[in-house]
């Protein structure tokens, strides 16, 4: 973190209820370019809420969400946002599924799939442009997944339990080409994890979302060096990491 | 790329449709049952042959009859289930009404086209249609509300409209359904047009049944009995194909589909 830059992606005092009951309660964050979030909090602490208000999906019932200094509170289309499933269209070949954001916003199908196709290599995705997402592994239909929600925005992503379902291998890959990718594209995430030691290993910051309402507990940030090295998770200063977000979620 | 299971999975099928035809050959060749009361395969074939043309020409107009019927059940269908599943009022409204006219016998409707429209082909293609409408309209309708929520909000989250949604989710997972119902309305809608041509025509395979059912030649009876069922399974057989091509990725999906 620099400091003195504009955040990309600012929440501010957002609070939401649904029949009564309040979900959250005034959340603020922000995210600056280029930077890698993670959203850490137990269930029912009203992440997804959160990841809906910030998408426009929902209009939070008070509080503003900001997109470079412009109001875009309720206006879906403007952040990309992969829900918790990879969501691959199984009707549409791969190629189809990633220009998906493109034709939505009105480009034609050819052009949108071109410009996906662009993209294939750096997501090691070529071979599958025209498979159907049931021929993919897991690993596979994730990536191609983030390659759609990086055309949806360029710029911010939200990222629900991205690498959740996958096997440990497969998560282990993954997070270093995530982490490679997102530099080179400068693209700035927001995701969702409830695993302590992914948020730790990827995260440049970490927000703990806790209690009923949901509210931001604690805010941390991870000081370690970039790009980090793959035995980071076998460091000591890993594991002080670890046991301070540990300490914080039990507060 | 999978041939042999697929042959295998229909050896049964074809061993038992043989023994069948070896049983009906024994009962009838054999003598126990008397030949007017059931004619052997033998003789079932030789009016197939015998009379071949008239059945071909006969089966022609059924055909022409339970297609174009089946078309424009599929058409009104789509509009209705579409219709209905982006108002919900009338999703409300029409529902019941559609589940109560599925009980009224098809039998009991047909005399009354024939007294409406004639003896033509229009209370023939009206019957067929209003028997195919239904299963397609329930299974379109179906596939709309199965479609995957999380999906919905995903484009939604890309700032799509309803109409969007409904192109690239909605009716492309109904696809699926849809074909299900097609096969459905497909196997009813030959039979449909032989039920309406007994109460009134001059030309079709129901209006030959009558007329050799009235001579009591009953090989004949049998043999108009197969062509009914072939044509019914050529139907059916080109909506698997139209479900091959309009729904390639099937292929890839390891949900076991019963067809």
């Amino acid at each position: 973190m620099s400091g003195g830059k504009p955040p990309v992606l600012r929440a501010e005092g957002v609070t939401k209820s649904y029949g009564g009951r309040t979900i959250l309660q005034d959340v603020s964050l922000s995210l600056e370019k280029g930077e890698l979030v993670c959203l850490l909090g137990v269930s029912g602490a009203g992440k997804t809420t959160l990841f809906h208000a910030l998408s426009g999906l929902e209009r939070p019932d008070s509080g503003r969400i900001y997109l470079e200094g412009e109001d875009i509170t309720g206006t879906p289309g403007r952040i990309s946002y992969m829900l918790q499933r990879d969501l691959l269209l199984s009707h549409k070949k791969i190629a189809d599924n990633a220009a998906l954001p493109l034709v939505i916003r009105g480009r034609s199908a050819g052009e949108a799939r071109a410009e996906a196709l662009s993209y294939f290599a750096r997501f090691g995705l070529t071979g599958t442009e025209d498979k159907y997402p049931a021929q993919l592994s897991g690993g596979m239909r994730q990536r191609a997944a983030l390659l759609r929600t990086f055309l949806g925005s360029r710029g911010v992503a939200l990222l629900d339990e991205p690498f959740s379902a996958l096997d440990a291998l497969t998560k282990r890959e993954l997070h270093r080409w995530y982490l490679e990718m997102m530099g080179e594209l400068g693209l700035t995430t927001l995701f969702v994890t409830h695993d302590i030691d992914e948020a730790v290993l990827l995260s440049d910051r970490v927000y703990i979302l806790a209690g009923q309402p949901g509210r931001i507990a604690a805010e941390l940030p991870i000081r370690s060096q970039r790009p980090r090295r793959m035995d980071f998770a076998l460091s000591g200063e890993f594991l002080e990491y670890k046991r301070a977000l540990l300490a914080l979620l039990e507060a | 790329m999978k041939k042999s299971p697929s042959i295998t999975s229909k050896l049964p099928a074809a061993g038992a449709l043989t023994a069948l035809a070896l049983l009906w050959l024994a009962v009838s060749e054999g003598g126990l049952v008397p030949s007017f009361l059931l004619p052997s395969p033998v003789e079932v074939v030789r009016a197939l042959v015998s009379d071949g043309p008239v059945l071909w020409e006969n089966a022609l107009v059924t055909l022409a009859e339970a297609a174009w019927g089946l078309g424009i059940g599929i058409l009104a269908a789509l509009v209705l289930a579409t219709l209905m599943h982006r108002a919900r009022v009338l999703y409300r409204a029409l529902y019941p009404l559609l589940v109560i006219t599925q009980t009224i016998p098809t039998i009991a409707i047909a005399p009354l086209l024939v007294l409406w429209m004639g003896f033509g082909m229009a209370p023939k293609v009206t019957l067929v249609a209003l028997t195919t409408f239904f299963p397609v309209t329930v299974s379109l309708l179906e596939g709309y509300a199965s479609t995957d929520r999380a999906a919905a909000d995903l484009l939604r989250s890309m700032g799509a409209s309803r109409r969007q949604i409904f192109c690239h989710l909605e009716f492309p997972s109904a696809l699926s359904h849809f074909f299900s119902g097609l096969r459905v309305s497909a196997s009813y809608a030959v039979v449909g047009a032989v039920i309406s041509e007994w109460l009134g025509g001059t030309e079709g395979l129901g209006v030959y049944m009558t007329r050799v059912k009235k001579a009591y030649a009953f090989e004949k009876m049998f043999a108009v009995i197969l062509v009914i069922v072939a044509v019914s399974l050529l139907l059916m057989a080109l909506v698997t194909v139209l479900r091959k091509r309009a729904c390639p990725w099937e292929a890839f999906e390891k949900i076991e589909r019963n067809d």
